[in-house]
């Protein structure tokens, strides 16, 4: 909502500095301001967003009402920000919300400031009376910003005093999601701000039931999935993600192909986009089925694979059209550029520890840099030799 | 299909003489590593940790620890060229400050 955000919460600052609460700091970066300042009002909110259906009055002022439906607008923008449109920037003001028409007994849900994030939330609030907080995880999901620490035990008591909730609602718990756990101690909360923590769910789907159930969640509820759906929607932001590099690379190959005997051509095009869909596309969809543990090593199959593709699709690896030199590049190369992106995957996974990660990376890394420097150096000298 | 990572390298350490069983340690675990016996957590099978640290965060007793960290590569890999803690910083500055 507030893609000029800074500004707009540097205004709110200013105008809230003569409340005797105001705490401002606008020493340094105007946004670490908006995330720290302690002068936000209860009721500051952007009416015109259509999420936004009105307020509902309480002792502490005016909340927010959202929708629990999710219009067009949404869904659009979901689908734009899984093709990396505006991923960083598509956040909603932290604060305090209401869905349905919550009083002093109605539950409390804590949620990040994403807008994927509470938009996945606010869809599963149909029909149910609750208070929502959002926490500023500067636009970031749940799980990444609880690792981080941003949605963190710091943030949660900031915002419990700064919503004024315990003015709000007569109870002591709040319901946070499962996948906050990282970033927020329980204990401490309760020991530092009296309001007891209760770890709901980790998908929003079940919140319906978990909270029918008097806050029960069944084991499947506390279960991290990495189904090939889920794998699934990952794969353009990791593909799209990877176009920096490729045009690097296109761009040294137009200019080596300036003063070449023997230049590139789109056989180098294709071999290139194809490695890298089987390290950002193929890999995390087969993930599971590639028997192998190491993603780096699930990658290199399947570059693997790719490679020996492109060499058949050529005239076979026998009496390839391009010569042995370039096969051999190719299977040097493609291999280890697949297994580089699908490395990188762990990052988003949901099951790699990071003792993992660095025991594979030590052995990855500097084989993925040999080959593909070696492969590098075959294909220049083809570039000038003719064999 | 389950997912299976690596064996064996997995740095989760859970102390019993601390451990009360309140099972805070299985209600925050992403995966199911925990489970209450004779009224003492006990780990099930470590492999299936991905040390997100939960479990120790909310260990009020301290009875659990877990190194854990940013299991992004291209962090890794930043972490290493400037000898510093990687960080998931993959926002690269953009919108972060005006």
């Amino acid at each position: 909502m507030n893609t000029n955000s800074c500004c707009n919460s540097e205004e709110a600052i200013k105008k809230n500095e003569t409340s005797s609460e105001c705490v401002s700091n606008q020493n340094s970066c105007c946004c670490e301001n908006a995330g720290m300042s302690t002068c936000e009002p209860v009721l500051q909110y952007d009416a015109r967003q259509r999420w936004i259906l009105g307020g509902i009055d309480t002792s502490e002022g005016k909340i927010p009402r959202i929708s629990t439906k999710l219009s067009l607008s949404d869904i659009a923008g979901a689908c734009k920000v899984r093709f990396g449109i505006g991923r960083m920037n598509y956040k909603i003001n932290p604060g305090l919300y209401a869905a349905g028409m919550p009083d002093d007994t109605s539950p409390v849900l804590v949620t990040a400031n994403y807008k994927l994030t509470f938009d996945a939330l606010r869809k599963e609030l149909n029909d149910l009376n609750a208070w929502i907080v959002v926490l500023d995880t500067k636009g970031v999901n749940v799980w990444c910003s609880a690792g981080k620490g941003t949605f963190g035990t710091k943030e949660l008591l900031n915002r419990i005093s700064k919503t004024r909730l315990s003015g709000i609602v007569s109870h002591k718990t709040l319901i946070l999601p499962q996948l906050g756990a990282p970033g927020v101690s329980a204990h401490e909360v309760e020991k530092k701000s009296g309001f007891r923590v209760v770890y709901g769910p980790v998908r929003a789907e079940d919140i319906k039931e978990f909270l029918e159930a008097g806050m029960k969640a069944k084991d499947e509820m506390r279960k991290v999935k990495f189904n090939i759906i889920n794998r699934a929607v990952l794969t353009p932001i990791e593909f799209i993600s990877t176009f920096k590099i490729a045009i690097l690379v296109f761009g040294i190959m137009f200019l080596v192909n300036l003063i070449a005997v023997n230049p590139f051509g789109v056989v180098d095009f294709y071999a290139l986009m194809g490695a890298l869909i089987a390290g950002t596309v193929i890999t995390p969809l087969l993930l599971p089925w590639i028997p192998v543990r190491a993603f780096a090593a699930k990658g290199w199959i399947m570059g693997l694979i790719w490679a020996m593709a492109v060499n058949i699709l050529n005239g076979g690896f026998a009496i390839p059209e391009y010569g042995i030199l370039k096969a051999f590049a190719y299977l040097l190369i493609l291999p280890s550029v697949a297994s580089y992106f699908a490395m990188n995957f762990t990052g988003s996974s949901t099951y790699t520890s990071f003792s993992g990660v660095i025991r594979e990376m030590k052995i990855a890394v500097p084989l993925i840099g040999f080959t593909i420097g070696l492969g590098t150096v075959m294909l220049m000298i083809n570039c000038f030799i003719h064999i | 299909m389950k997912n299976k990572y690596l064996k064996n390298v997995c740095t989760l350490k859970l102390d019993s003489d601390k451990c009360v069983g309140c099972g805070r340690c299985i209600e925050v675990c992403p995966h199911n590593v925990f489970r209450i016996l004779k009224g003492k957590a006990e780990i099930i099978d470590k492999d299936d940790c991905m040390e997100c640290g939960a479990c120790a965060k909310n260990c009020a007793f301290n009875a659990i620890e877990v190194k854990s960290g940013v299991g992004c590569a291209y962090a890794v890999i930043m972490g290493w060229l400037l000898g510093t803690e990687p960080t998931c910083d993959c926002s690269g500055g953009s919108g972060e400050c005006c």
